[in-house]
């Protein structure tokens, strides 16, 4: 930590970590310390260079902004925490987050959010593959296009997509709410085109909103589960 | 004068299409849906009763039984962790959920684990308070569906599981049918109640052994690098499982032969995929020892461990420690004789009854029904299993002493002969009276 510079910002301390001469524990310790005591609110990570595991379990409400592209599992299970990255980011990013807020100013790999529980992922760029995985309860709104697989057994939560989804979207859906501007290649098992009610466009238009885009709800088209493959059924078995 | 009886043949069965073939083909036949059921596999294979030590005589001297010292503790974790758990008897328990199993059976697990200084494990489902409450060292599994994973959980863990399949259903996932999905089930696991939840096989966020070694560093950065991070596989392809495992950055590696339970998977998953556990063990050694990490990357075998005799022949066979799922519930009541009217009338028969699946468990254990859960008194099941795990410990130290050793991780292949040339064989060790192993160059 020995070049670890602490400087006075307006709204308090920041602390600003260099990845060019301290390591990822380095940085993710100096996060998890602040788990006892809030001393400092706001953090600075330069270099990242791509590493991977940047701000893991962060579990408090600090503000993170790491200046560059980051590896795989970026804010990996974050709770309150608000991270910004100022890059692209790799596999997995806010994997199983629990709350708090996940922004990438660039690309994501693919994975993005799976299995997260809470909290909002806003990708201003593209996502790839599976995105929003598994996911049980958080939302994610992607400014461009999803690869393929995306929401693939998603359990709850909302997929916003800006852009176009590729194929499977979907896939062996239960309760998220996917919603899509642009065009869906194709859709997965059991992922069927659905009513945009009343109720669906106000939380679509609170989403965009909280991510900070300003596309028309009423562009999107809403895509959830048929709930035909929640209980087996072997006329079904061509489905699986 | 009576009539000559004309001789005829006897009714004779077929051997490929017995009765209990015959009977399946009817039965999928009437109902287009494969067989879906819990324990392990039920054919007869090459086990641990095809192994026989050889005590000491003349050219070994045993100790005396319960005057010389036999240790049993094992250390797990000494790779990487800050703070490695120490079991008191290399007897462990094996992940098995919260919806599979009641919170009552969870308790109880965890409750008799703790009386004798050993470890149990959490399942697909998360992190139960009583569980957790119960258990003075808790194993976390990390698992493709990831229900009910939490990062505060993760830090209340002692050891971290990241299983990547499990010896009763390699390639599968877990099966819990919508009777089972209780509301409590349901909300741990974010699902509707009353669906068929079926596991993913496969970890959505990473897909091979390299991208495995980063997510075990995001696990380690995560909890501060304080516990041991466990891979668990299903015995397959064991040898190369575990030389990537132990790249990929494992403490301990659990190794889980076909003979290992399951709550609900297809039978025909249950009885034609994966190795029978004796043959798994010595690939794992081997793959261990080439790379330099026997001993220091421990390795946990699990599929049909019963009594200390097993618990000592896979410790003479390199394992450090070893888990017990099927038996540890069998020692809280599964399939007890007193319920055996119950079982009768669901279908089935006290030592026979595998349809966990279904949660009408007479015995309270493999079901969420709070009627049948309360059968099941965690106090008294934790007393029960204690005792178990007593009788397999000192079982296995008796076959120890026996051989000579003063710990039960000194014990070795040399302590072991083969019944069997199949044994022999897998077990890598001589067919008894000879100095045979099938398979191995003899000079």
């Amino acid at each position: 930590m020995s070049n670890t510079s602490t400087v006075r910002a307006e709204k308090g301390t920041m602390k600003t970590i260099d990845l060019a001469s301290e390591t990822v524990t380095d940085l993710n310790h100096a996060l998890h310390e602040q788990a006892n005591e809030m001393t400092i609110e706001e953090w600075e990570v330069l270099n990242p260079k791509g590493h991977h595991n940047l701000a893991v379990g962060v579990d408090q409400k600090l503000k993170i902004d790491i200046h560059g592209h980051a590896g795989y599992y970026c804010a990996g299970m974050n709770k309150e925490a608000e991270i910004t990255i100022h890059g692209n980011v790799g596999q997995g990013v806010a994997e199983n987050m629990m709350s708090g807020k996940v922004h990438v100013k660039g690309d994501a790999s693919s994975a993005a959010a799976a299995t997260a529980h809470g909290g909002l992922l806003v990708i201003e760029g593209n996502a790839g593959s599976r995105c929003g995985i598994s996911m049980k309860g958080a939302n994610i709104v992607v400014k461009g296009s999803v690869g393929h697989m995306s929401c693939f057994m998603g359990q709850a939560g909302a997929l916003v997509v800006c852009g176009d989804a590729g194929d499977a979207l979907g896939d062996s859906l239960y309760e998220t709410h996917i919603y899509v501007k642009g065009s869906v290649k194709s859709l997965g098992a059991d992922c069927i085109e659905k009513e945009m009610r009343q109720e669906h466009l106000d939380e679509l238009t609170s989403l965009l909103d909280q991510a900070g885009f300003d596309d028309d709800p009423k562009a999107f088209t809403r895509y959830g589960s048929a709930r035909q493959l929640y209980n087996f059924k072997v006329d079904n078995a061509g489905a699986y | 004068m009576s009539e000559k009886k004309k001789p005829t043949t006897e009714l004779r069965e077929s051997a490929t299409f017995d009765r209990s073939t015959m009977a399946e083909i009817r039965r999928a036949a009437d109902t287009g849906i494969y067989d879906i059921r819990g324990w392990g596999a039920k054919r007869k294979l090459p086990h641990f009763d095809d192994l026989l030590f050889l005590g000491a005589s003349m050219s070994r001297y045993p100790l005396e039984g319960y005057r010389e010292k036999c240790n049993t503790s094992v250390t797990l974790g000494t790779r990487f962790a800050k703070k490695p758990i120490v079991i008191d008897t290399p007897v462990t328990i094996a992940g098995m959920s919260f919806g599979a199993l009641s919170a009552n059976a969870k308790e109880a697990l965890g409750r008799g684990a703790s009386a004798v200084g050993t470890s149990t494990t959490t399942g697909d489902g998360g992190m139960t308070p009583e569980e957790r409450g119960q258990s003075s060292k808790l194993v976390y599994q990390y698992l493709p569906s990831r229900y009910g994973m939490n990062p505060d959980d993760l830090r209340k863990a002692d050891a971290i599981e990241v299983v990547l399949g499990q010896g009763a259903k390699p390639g599968g996932g877990g099966m819990l049918l919508g009777q089972k999905i209780t509301d409590r089930v349901a909300k741990m696991r974010t699902l509707p109640m009353g669906v068929d939840q079926r596991s993913a096989c496969r970890h959505p966020d990473w897909t091979g052994p390299d991208d495995l070694a980063i997510k075990i560093l995001e696990l380690r950065e995560i909890t501060d690098w304080q516990v041991p991070i466990y891979i668990k596989v299903g015995a397959t392809r064991t040898y190369y499982d575990v030389k990537l495992a132990v790249k990929a950055g494992a403490d301990v590696i659990v190794v889980d032969g076909m003979q290992g339970g399951t709550a609900a998977t297809q039978e025909v998953f249950i009885e034609h995929v994966g190795i029978p556990t004796m043959a798994a063990i010595p690939q794992a050694v081997q793959a261990l020892q080439e790379m330099g990490m026997h001993r220091k990357v421990q390795l946990i075998v699990s599929g049909g461990i019963r009594n200390g005799a097993d618990v000592a022949k896979c410790m003479a066979l390199g394992a450090d420690a070893v888990a017990i799922g099927t038996a540890a519930l069998i020692a809280l009541g599964c399939n007890d004789p007193k319920y055996d009217a119950e079982f009768k009338a669901i279908g089935s028969a006290a030592g026979f009854y595998d349809d966990y699946h279904e949660g009408r468990d007479p015995a309270g254990i493999s079901t969420q029904d709070p009627e049948l859960s309360k059968r099941l008194d965690p106090v008294e099941g934790g007393r029960l299993l204690a005792n178990y795990i007593r009788v397999l410990t000192l079982e296995a130290q008796t076959l120890a002493r026996a051989c000579g050793k003063n710990d039960l991780r000194n014990l070795e292949p040399e302590d072991l002969v083969a019944l069997t040339v199949e044994s022999a064989a897998m077990a890598r060790v001589p067919l008894a009276g000879t100095s045979w192993i099938p398979g191995q160059q003899t000079y």
